[in-house]
């Protein structure tokens, strides 16, 4: 009988290629959007770590206070005895010392004259000591011209940057800023290289140079303005972030010493709590639309076809088949063909997933003129959900619409629908 | 011996408050072997007796018993064993399965009889289409078939069980008067061959003329039963 049954499926396309293509088109697009948006809110979190934020940022209390402005002056000093305790509480993370500052790059002329000027922003960092921030920021990829930084005195200039002041690599300039102590300071550096990071609020006006270049600079000896730490493989994870922030600040944090560390994990930075949970929300509701439209979609199709097979139906039973053995096949039709066919969606949702997770898409003609840290490749995300999102919804919309459609079954006498055959 | 046994059975349908009587009073038996006709217009009740009769429905008022069976008292599931096992039908519009082949088609009843074999339900199948003259056919699917074919596999797939009873409302409605003359003689045939009796629902005068017995409804009652003695012309 099964086989009897199962030749019917696989001969008649409206029972079994059709609800398999609909099924596996709408079970590879839930697929497929749910990846992207989940890859949407990795890489804005993922650019926000690695540019700014961290997953976790340790400064002073004071500095916490004002951190919009980036007040280097409020650093706490010293920090070097702050890492090593940090490094051995936290060996799993990765910690790094920056210091965020502002000023005006100079360029001179032949004779030493000023010929142009522009507002840079400097991220300093280590570019000499190791390849952490180097593969952090993907500097080697970002390098559009020359080559990264072999000397304390050497930097690396933002694409626009750069344009705008007309340099070439090679040559020197002039960064004007102040000091921790708030005097002013003054040092020639050259341009070693040119860097496009594809994220529009750094490449308009970013610097980069070592921190040990930037500590003689501003008269910052042994510390850093912010000391940004990441979870292990830089995949971030919110609830151990507030774990390790929580005992962190309960050990070393004193509310009653501004100049004491404070840990501030990602969500609580930079209005991020408040952007992720919105992202957050909106993928939701967008995903709970989309799976709730595609199973009606799904349902409706199921329902469709069990009605299209009351003839069939009434045949069946005028020939001695019972109610409950027709309706329970149907079913078993539905689950194989819901299972099947939310394989392949998922499958092929899955395999243009890993696809966009790998290769990205550039969207760097829609980034012009937006001033948020953020990629102009967005990739998709395959996580451990990704491999159910579509899969549930597809099988049961299939198996609810033959479930309802099939008590159409038991509701008739059995003589109306044997009429409806007739018909 | 009485196949079918029915006393003073009445039908009522419910129409909103109401109520509307397809069939009343209605008395009758039916004996093995029978080869007969229940005529009438339109409306007449013909199918809905056809349907009580097939276990396919049940009569409001009265008894009805089928091959020793109360239709009333039976479950949905005793009600499909009766018809798996000892009741075939067909159908005005043949109502073959069209994905299955001729083949496939005719086995289907016998795929429910689930003590029999593949090697038995072969042969059945095969003896089946024999009879109807369908070997050739076996392999065609339903729309490959002319009209006065499908109505042959519809036959073949009633009768392939060798059921008691074959009921069949209006099996020449579709079809022209040779196709209908080559249906009849086959259904006669297998009535004689195998002793199967034959109660159909039809005002089709094709039809009448081979019956043996012409049960005639007028407004859901009986209004005649005539039996004709003699060879059938």
């Amino acid at each position: 009988m099964f086989e009897f049954l199962w030749k019917g499926v696989l001969r008649d396309r409206s029972r079994s290629l059709f609800p398999i293509l609909i099924i596996a088109g709408g079970v590879f697009l839930t697929v497929l959007f749910s990846c992207w948006m989940n890859g949407v809110i990795a890489q804005m979190i993922f650019d926000n770590a690695r540019f700014e934020t961290g997953h976790v940022k340790i400064v002073s209390r004071a500095y916490r206070k004002n951190i919009d402005q980036r007040p280097y002056d409020l650093t706490f000093l010293e920090n070097d005895k702050l890492l090593q305790i940090i490094r051995k509480q936290y060996p799993e993370m990765i910690w790094q010392q920056r210091i965020y500052f502002g000023g005006l790059v100079d360029v001179p002329d032949s004779i030493g004259a000023t010929k142009m000027q522009g507002e840079f922003s400097a991220i300093a960092l280590d570019l000499l000591q190791d390849e952490i921030e180097n593969k952090l920021l993907n500097l080697n990829q970002a390098l559009i011209a020359g080559k990264l930084p072999e000397t304390e005195q050497e930097i690396l200039m933002s694409s626009e940057l750069a344009k705008n002041l007309g340099l070439s690599i090679g040559e020197e300039i002039t960064l004007i800023s102040s000091t921790m102590f708030s005097a002013m300071t003054i040092q020639n550096f050259k341009m070693s290289g040119v860097i496009k990071f594809g994220t529009q609020a750094l490449d308009k006006t970013a610097i980069l140079l070592d921190i040990t270049a930037a500590r003689d600079f501003l008269n910052m000896e042994n510390t850093a303005s912010e000391i940004l730490g990441f979870l292990p493989k830089y995949r971030y994870h919110e609830e151990k972030l507030q774990k390790i922030s929580a005992e962190f600040n309960r050990k070393f944090s004193q509310k009653e010493d501004e100049f004491s560390p404070i840990m501030i994990p990602l969500q609580e930075q930079a209005n991020m709590r408040f952007i992720l949970e919105q992202s957050k929300t909106n993928i939701s509701l967008i995903l709970f639309i989309f799976i709730f439209v595609m199973s009606l979609v799904l349902w409706n199709a199921g329902l469709r076809n069990g009605i299209r097979r009351y003839g069939e139906i009434g045949v069946r039973l005028a020939l001695g088949e019972t109610k409950a053995h027709i309706y329970l096949s149907m079913i078993w039709e539905a689950i194989i063909i819901g299972f099947f066919a939310s394989l392949i969606g998922t499958a092929l949702g899955l395999a243009i997933s890993y696809y966009l997770q790998i290769h990205g898409v550039n969207i760097s003609g829609l980034m012009k003129n937006v001033s948020m840290v953020m990629g102009s490749t967005m990739r998709a995300q395959v996580t451990a959900k990704s491999y159910m999102i579509g899969f549930v919804p597809g099988l049961f919309a299939s198996v609810l619409g033959a479930v309802f459609s099939g008590i159409g079954i038991y509701r008739r006498q059995t003589a109306q629908l044997f009429k409806e055959l007739e018909e | 011996m009485n196949l079918i046994s029915i006393k003073n059975m009445q039908k009522d349908y419910p129409m909103g408050l109401n109520k509307f009587t397809a069939l009343k009073n209605i008395t009758t038996n039916f004996s093995t072997g029978e080869f007969t006709g229940i005529v009438g217009p339109s409306g007449s009740g013909k199918t809905t007796l056809l349907n009580i009769i097939g276990s396919l429905d049940e009569q409001t008022k009265g008894e009805v018993e089928v091959l020793g069976y109360q239709i009333k008292r039976l479950n949905n599931k005793q009600a499909s064993r009766l018809r798996s096992k000892h009741i075939g039908f067909i159908f005005q519009t043949y109502n073959l399965l069209p994905v299955y082949t001729v083949f496939e088609n005719v086995e289907f009843p016998l795929l429910l009889l689930k003590e029999l074999t593949s090697t038995k339900r072969k042969k059945m199948v095969e003896d089946a289409l024999e009879w109807l003259g369908l070997t050739e056919k076996r392999d065609s699917r339903p729309s490959q078939l002319s009209g006065g074919q499908a109505q042959r596999v519809a036959i073949a797939r009633a009768i392939v069980k060798k059921p008691q009873l074959v009921l069949a409302d209006e099996p020449t409605a579709n079809l022209d008067a040779e196709n209908s003359h080559h249906i009849l003689r086959s259904m006669l045939k297998l009535n004689k061959e195998l002793k199967t009796t034959f109660i159909f629902a039809t005002h089709d005068e094709k039809v009448i003329r081979y019956l043996r017995r012409k049960i005639t409804l007028f407004d859901g009652e009986i209004a005649h039963d005539e039996k004709k003695e003699g060879k059938i012309k």
